[in-house]
């Protein structure tokens, strides 16, 4: 089914591999027919920094950088790092939220809290009501790999989408390297199940 | 066929398209990926620099001696390679010449946010600025004519968005070119051109002016600046990212779509302003197109509306437009479900890049905090060192800027310990010559060298230190020791960080000794490496819950309220906790081998 558009929003922490995920979304995009076009941040704030990488899918895609309210997906590979970016939802929007947390400076020093799941919950739940909760890293790690998460997320938006699986699967291919192409396929079909 | 590029990929390509034959670059975010790219090209050859003055000199060079050149950097690289970049433009080229200059709206990665357009107009050449991957190819190939039609350097403009966002471009797979036999020209003299000495560069400055009004007159008939027709109400000016917010939160309006910042085209304003109610310019940063259009006469909407600080996106574009009046408040995006609810209140604190785990800056930096030195930083990764619990560094301007502040602090003789840090790529950069004025001067600092074997923050170049090319040629590795030594400096030390013992002696002793002296920290980046060792454990009944090892900074050390613990995913091993723990309470519990460089 070709949409009007579909906008997504990567958010996590440098190095858990947002701009993989984001890669892959954008180069499906392209081989589904649309207008697509990604941005996403280099530099400084990779190094232990939130980071956050956009995909727009359209007819014709003007602007990078989606705006507050439109987002379609937001894939959430942290609690908190999702958290800063709820706003952006649209009123339909759907979010995958990846159950980790990594605790920002303040927390790891003592001097705050990170918020309890059900706080999360309950601010996600005031944007949407379309809200997956996936443990998303502990089946990664389960598998050898936590940056596998990030795949698996991925593979529960694509279920949702209702697009045909070999169009993902021909990207991650082309955008993993080598070794770990099997392993992110099974991530991959790992969210796919837990979503359907 | 179609490609998702970067702008700097799409850049790099329309080099490569172009026949440049030549690029130079010093690494810089965000412009860094395009000469990185740019380099794997056939036919090509491409070289990391010291720094951006040079970079610009060896591409001028390359340009009198007849072949296209271009050099990449980011906005503050043009102020280091200001110098070189005026007087090209007196002497104009052969080959032609592009300066690729990415500004950094928002500071994702920088120390300022300056608005390189400006360039133009004070260094008095034209400005191309692509909207997207595929101009910055196109334009890329427009500015090498234009550089050779009208005998000067071109500015190529991109910024943050555009260089780090990907979009679609029509691209053919680069061949593998048959080695053209090309002909070696002899250098060609010639001296009223190119050596600006005043008798000539006063003829020169009269051809720079009448090229500017040649350049000038061109703008108004060239397809990059183009005329999009819309309703007659509003009338909008704009060039790069910012053309793309605008379209999308004024889908209606007519356009006056810039592909050159400057010189500028006078008759297209006024036909613009001829055909709506109100003009309205939606620029990033600088009042750039205001200021002309206002010149002109023009009344226009700008910078009363939409900032002058930071990065545009199109909310922020919307905002700004409905408060003015300019669009209805009915236009504004409905967020989420909670519509004009506010959103329930979440303690989120914020997460500020840090030190990666297993960084040997660390350890340096936790030693000079305990001195209470006075440090005086520099730009790269050890920028890091001034974020709590370190809270290490006392000053960080631009490129080599430490070293020159240490020396004129420790002339006034303050009565603090002072120390300068500097990493490697950025002491061959800039560093080098305040060291040396402080061996001339008879100055007494202490100079750290953070040597990890690369140039770090901007994605692992290589540098003069490093032993290899960005064409991955094995060259000469300057031994910084041996550098610093033919300076007349004899107090050098160097010690691998992750040997307190030894840090701790070193420091102190060089604080202490009244003469110019020099520290090399050496210790390879671990990320680069992919340095990782199995994390150690806490032993929860000896940990005493003093919080030392929470100060050292490192993420993976996470407070549980009563006792410390360590998240393993995280940690990378690298011991330094284990050292800093005073009750023993830290364990390496696994046996393995560590690398050579660990102590």
């Amino acid at each position: 089914m070709f949409r009007e558009k579909v906008d997504f929003l990567c958010a996590g922490v440098g190095g858990q591999g947002t701009i993989l995920v984001s890669d892959i979304i954008a180069e499906a995009g392209l081989e589904l027919g649309y207008d697509v076009k990604k941005s996403e941040v280099h530099g400084m704030a990779q190094r232990g920094g939130g980071v956050e990488s956009q995909v727009r899918w359209g007819k014709k895609v003007y602007s990078p950088l989606v705006e507050q309210g439109m987002v379609d997906y937001l894939l959430g590979f942290e609690m908190m790092e999702a958290a800063r970016w709820v706003e952006f939802l649209q009123p339909d929007g759907k979010i995958m939220i990846n159950q980790y947390r990594i605790p920002p400076p303040a927390v790891t020093m003592g001097n705050a809290t990170y918020p309890p799941k059900e706080e999360f919950d309950h601010l996600f739940s005031c944007c949407t009501k379309n809200i997956m909760w996936i443990n998303a890293t502990e089946r990664a790690q389960l598998m050898g790999n936590p940056t596998l998460a990030g795949v698996i997320l991925l593979g529960a938006v694509a279920k949702d989408l209702e697009t045909p699986v070999g169009v993902w699967l021909k990207v991650i291919e082309q955008l993993v390297p080598e070794r770990f192409i099997e392993l992110n396929k099974e991530a991959f079909q790992v969210g796919m199940n837990i979503a359907g | 066929m179609k490609k998702l590029l970067t702008g700097n990929e799409a850049i790099a390509y329309g080099a490569y398209r172009a026949g440049v034959k030549f690029g130079a670059a010093y690494p810089g975010t965000p412009s860094t990926e395009i000469m990185s790219n740019y380099a794997k090209y056939p036919g090509v050859y491409a070289e990391w620099t010291t720094n951006e003055k040079v970079s610009l000199d060896v591409a001028i060079g390359a340009s009198y001696a007849g072949k296209r050149a271009f050099v990449t950097m980011k906005h503050v690289g043009l102020n280091v390679a200001a110098d070189s970049l005026f007087y090209a433009v007196f002497t104009g080229v052969k080959g032609g010449l592009v300066v690729v200059t990415a500004d950094d709206p928002g500071m994702h990665s920088s120390q300022n946010e300056q608005d390189n357009r400006n360039y133009g107009k004070f260094a008095k050449l034209p400005v191309l600025e692509p909207a997207d991957s595929a101009e910055g190819a196109e334009f890329m190939g427009l500015a090498m004519e234009l550089s050779e039609t009208y005998d000067t350097p071109v500015i190529l403009r991109s910024t943050t968005r555009i260089s780090h966002s990907r979009s679609l471009i029509e691209v053919e797979e680069p061949q593998k070119l048959e080695e053209l036999e090309e002909e070696i020209q002899y250098y060609q003299r010639n001296v009223t051109k190119q050596i600006v000495m005043p008798n000539n560069a006063r003829k020169l400055h009269v051809i720079v002016e009448e090229r500017l009004r040649r350049l000038a007159e061109y703008a108004e008939t060239a397809s990059f600046n183009r005329l999009e027709p819309g309703d007659d109400e509003l009338g909008i000016v704009a060039s790069g990212v910012a053309y793309q917010y605008a379209r999308e939160v004024f889908p209606n309006a007519t356009f006056l779509k810039l592909g050159m910042a400057y010189p500028l085209p006078r008759e297209l304003f006024f036909q613009l302003a001829n055909k709506v109610k109100k003009v309205v310019v939606i620029e990033e940063l600088d009042p750039f197109y205001e200021e002309h259009l206002r010149v002109l006469g023009i009344p226009v909407i700008g910078k009363e509306v939409f900032p002058i600080t930071g990065e545009f996106n199109p909310a922020l574009i919307r905002q700004c437009a409905v408060k003015a009046g300019l669009l209805p408040s009915t236009a504004h995006v409905q967020i989420a479900a909670t519509g004009e609810k506010a959103l329930p209140a979440i303690n989120l604190s914020p997460r500020p890049p840090m030190l990666c785990p297993g960084c040997g800056y660390r350890g340096i930096f936790h030693e000079l905090t305990r001195m209470k030195a006075l440090v005086f930083g520099d730009i790269g990764c050890y920028t890091l060192g001034c974020i709590p619990p370190l809270d290490a560094t006392h000053t960080c301007g631009c490129m080599g800027a430490g070293i020159g502040v240490l020396h004129g602090v420790d002339k006034v003789e303050v009565k603090d310990p002072t120390v300068a840090v500097i990493g490697d790529s950025t002491l061959f950069h800039s560093g080098l010559a305040p060291l040396i004025n402080i061996v001339y001067n008879g100055g007494v600092s202490t100079v750290i060298i953070f040597d990890n074997r690369i140039t770090a923050m901007t994605g692992f170049q290589g540098n003069p230190s490093t032993g290899n090319t960005l064409q991955g040629k094995f060259t000469v590795a300057i031994n910084i020791e041996d550098m610093v030594r033919s300076m007349g400096i004899n107090k050098i030390d160097t010690v691998n960080p992750f040997d307190v013992k030894k840090v701790r002696g070193v420091l102190k002793d060089h604080l202490n000794t009244p003469e110019v002296s020099v520290i090399v920290s050496r210790y390879p980046c671990t990320l680069y490496n992919k340095e990782k060792y199995p994390a150690p454990i806490i032993e929860v009944e000896k940990c005493n819950y003093c919080k030392n090892c929470l100060k050292i900074g490192c993420a993976p050390l996470v407070d549980r309220e009563n006792h410390v613990e360590i998240d393993a995913i995280l940690c990378n091993g690298c011991g330094y906790c284990i050292k800093v723990c005073p009750t023993g309470a830290i364990v390496q519990d696994q046996e393995f081998e560590r690398g050579e460089c660990h102590v």
